[in-house]
């Protein structure tokens, strides 16, 4: 049986379960598909897409599907801390895929905000759900997103309502926690709707030490003028790999500016794809990663100017180290329509040893003919002579490297607006680069030490 | 203080330096001319520890120690000091932060108690006045977008702030207007004492009417071939260094 079928006879398998967790319009989407993944399968190595990560490798291993949330006898919160001092945080735990209830699960604030969990909202709102569900992340040419389409329940929800802004941000913390290898499909979504504000910190981590392999699939409205501030932090085990497909849509002057920093991980593949759909919009889509060892990092991100007088900048910094390898991969498409655009691309690369490998493919299509549009790609050493200008000056030449590498990195953290966040991926990347972040947590907790949940 | 015996440098598969001897003590200025391509900011860069070079003989000796087998950052922490030709840029990394790592690596060295952030902006500020270095650009990256006067300015500021035994001035006074020279010279001059010594690394005798050597030393083909008091500054200013040339290749035959 192809790899393909099996996740066909699984779903058939699993169907019961799934019609209970779904409305139908959901479960007819669910078939579809499934459907789809059968027909077309993974991606293979001939794929331009997934050129530099193969796909087929990832999925070859036996994992347990996620279908069910697990059973703890503990609150997650009191033995594993994402802590950013300062910052104050409204803190929702996704373990294995479904929302962590602490009281309740779902919650509708005073100025009509709701958030909580994506299985309980389809129950309480489906028509909320309904408008915008499956309706950003098209899986009918995306294997990624039908596999999630399929097998995602829970997830996080959140809806801000025509002009409310979310006082607090949303700290988001990704925890895959089981006694076995086990595959995790979650699904995100949020609604900002005309004027709304918002700002969601997502961490990835993984509390115990088997192989995980997680496909999730985030969904962002913004109506127009809403601004929405989107900020992630992976850092995983070696054995933790993770897929992440983000969409967002973006409605007349609506802004967006999303940070990921991956820190620590197997395997990490984020695709970021972006639809600028009316006019004045802006986005920013930044990244920064730091690999060693065997770790393999791929961004791709895909902005689509569908309308004219929208700006998109995209900035995507890599340091790799040991015999890992990286690959960016950066398209912007300028439709016909997309007058006036603006969008900046730049990919830069430092390889802090000789076996390290980084792939970099910028792709510009434009079918517009009054744009401004720039891309760039470097990958390279870091400078000896300003690594020995440094020495001169009694610089021991490890901490000339730390100061450059930290000096190369900070152009990224530096756009992360909420300061004591960007405080503490101040730390966390200097801790990294100082080789004191090599388990994957940044918690006190040893992984694997810990009761596992059924 | 250096002592350099019989030095031979070969970079890039070609000898440059064939047998250098020089002798600095304390208190003296030392300086170094000749035409270009000579060797001198190799011999420059040979003090500093650049490992481009291969050091195929002889020997250089700094207060009794050999200094060949030092890393570079060994060497500037002992007090040698090299004002670079070309000053390098490094993007993103604070004047501040940069110059606040060296000096405490120094104190590190000195088995001093590091300096904290307000005190080293104090430090900072005493020293920026001794050498008459405008104050908005500590606040940049290093060297990122100065002038070149700007930039030589500032390796006379590090200077300044760590107070080396043996400064080496290469070509410092090279694209410099008259002004920025002499403040320049007056911050060297304002380092100098009979404990430290100095080597001033020159194409033109101009720096020397600002800072006074006590011997000059002409490099020629990869030798010093002649050394004398001040005089000889004067000598090469009027005459080139042609009958320099001409004396150098008489000896050879």
């Amino acid at each position: 049986m192809s790899m393909s079928q099996e996740y066909v006879e699984l779903f058939k398998a699993k169907e019961q379960l799934l019609e209970k967790a779904s409305p139908s319009f959901m479960m007819n989407i669910r078939e579809e598909a499934i459907h789809q993944f059968g027909k077309t399968g993974l991606p293979d190595h001939k794929s331009e897409l997934y050129k530099y990560t193969s796909l087929q490798k990832l999925f070859e291993p036996k994992y347990n599907m996620q279908l069910q949330p697990s059973n703890v006898e503990f609150r997650v919160e009191d033995i594993f801390n994402c802590d950013v001092p300062n910052l104050q945080t409204r803190l929702e735990i996704i373990l294995n895929g479904f929302y962590k209830v602490n009281g309740t699960a779902l919650t509708r604030l005073d100025n009509g905000i709701i958030i909580g969990s994506f299985a309980e909202a389809l129950r309480k709102y489906p028509e909320l759900v309904k408008e915008h569900y499956a309706k950003h992340a098209g899986f009918e040419k995306d294997s990624l997103v039908a596999l999630n389409t399929a097998f995602a329940i829970d997830g996080l929800f959140i809806y801000v309502p025509k002009g409310q802004v979310l006082e607090e941000p949303v700290q988001v913390v990704h925890l895959p926690m089981t006694g076995y290898d086990t595959m995790l499909h979650y699904r995100n979504l949020f609604i900002m709707e005309e004027n709304a504000s918002a700002e969601v910190i997502v961490c990835d981590h993984t509390l115990s030490p088997f192989r995980f392999l997680t496909n999730s699939v985030t969904e962002i409205y913004i109506g127009s003028g809403a601004q929405f501030h989107y900020s992630r932090i992976q850092n995983e085990h070696l054995n933790s790999n993770l897929l992440t497909n983000l969409f967002i849509h973006q409605e007349a002057d609506s802004t967006v500016r999303s940070n990921t920093i991956s820190l620590h991980g197997g395997l990490i593949r984020n695709n970021t794809n972006v639809l600028l759909n009316a006019r004045g919009c802006n986005n920013e889509t930044y990244g920064l990663f730091l690999s060693d060892k065997n770790q393999h990092i791929d961004n791709y991100v895909n902005i689509d100017h569908a309308k004219p007088e929208c700006t998109s900048t995209q900035l995507f910094k890599g340091i790799l180290n040991d015999q890992s390898t990286g690959a960016f991969n950066g398209r912007i498409l300028v439709r016909q329509d997309a007058q006036k655009t603006l969008a900046y691309q730049t990919n830069n690369n430092i390889l802090m040893s000789d076996e390290a490998k980084m792939n970099s493919k910028p792709q510009l299509e434009i079918y517009a003919d009054d744009v401004r549009c720039s891309h760039g790609a470097t990958t390279g050493q870091l400078d000896e002579n300003a690594l020995f200008y440094m020495q001169s000056r009694g610089i021991p030449r490890q901490e000339a490297r730390l100061l450059m590498l930290y000096a190369f990195a900070h152009e990224v953290i530096e756009k992360i607006q909420v300061t004591p966040l960007k405080d503490r991926i101040n730390h966390l990347v200097d801790k990294r680069l100082r080789n004191e972040l090599s388990r994957c947590n940044n918690c006190s907790m040893a992984c694997g030490d810990l009761p596992i949940p059924d | 203080m250096l002592s350099i015996k019989d030095l031979k440098v070969i970079v890039a598969e070609k000898e440059i330096l064939s047998g250098i001897n020089l002798d600095v003590k304390a208190g003296e200025v030392h300086a170094i001319m000749g035409p270009n391509g000579s060797g001198k900011s190799t011999l420059a860069t040979a003090i500093a520890g650049r490992d481009v070079m291969d050091i195929t003989h002889g020997s250089i000796k700094y207060m009794g120690e050999n200094l060949l087998e030092m890393d570079p950052e060994e060497r500037a922490k002992k007090g040698i000091f090299l004002c670079f030709q070309y000053p390098v840029e490094i993007p993103g990394v604070s004047m501040v932060n940069f110059m606040k790592t060296a000096v405490n690596e120094h104190r590190l060295f000195n088995g001093l108690e590091p300096l904290s952030a307000g005190d080293f902006l104090k430090y900072m500020r005493e020293k920026k006045e001794l050498v008459e270095f405008d104050s908005q650009l500590t606040n940049r990256s290093v060297n990122e977008g100065f002038s070149g006067g700007e930039k030589k300015k500032n390796e006379i500021f590090q200077m300044a702030l760590l107070e080396p035994k043996l400064a080496i001035l290469d070509e410092t006074d090279s694209g410099l207007d008259i002004d920025a020279l002499k403040i320049v010279a007056n911050g060297v001059n304002t380092l100098k004492n009979k404990d430290n010594a100095t080597i001033v690394i020159t194409h033109y005798q101009r720096l020397l009417d600002y800072i006074i050597p006590d011997f000059v030393h002409v490099l020629y083909d990869g030798r010093i071939v002649k050394s004398s008091g001040r005089e000889l500054a004067l000598e090469l200013e009027e005459k080139g260094y042609d009958w320099i040339k001409e004396e150098a290749g008489r000896q050879e035959k």
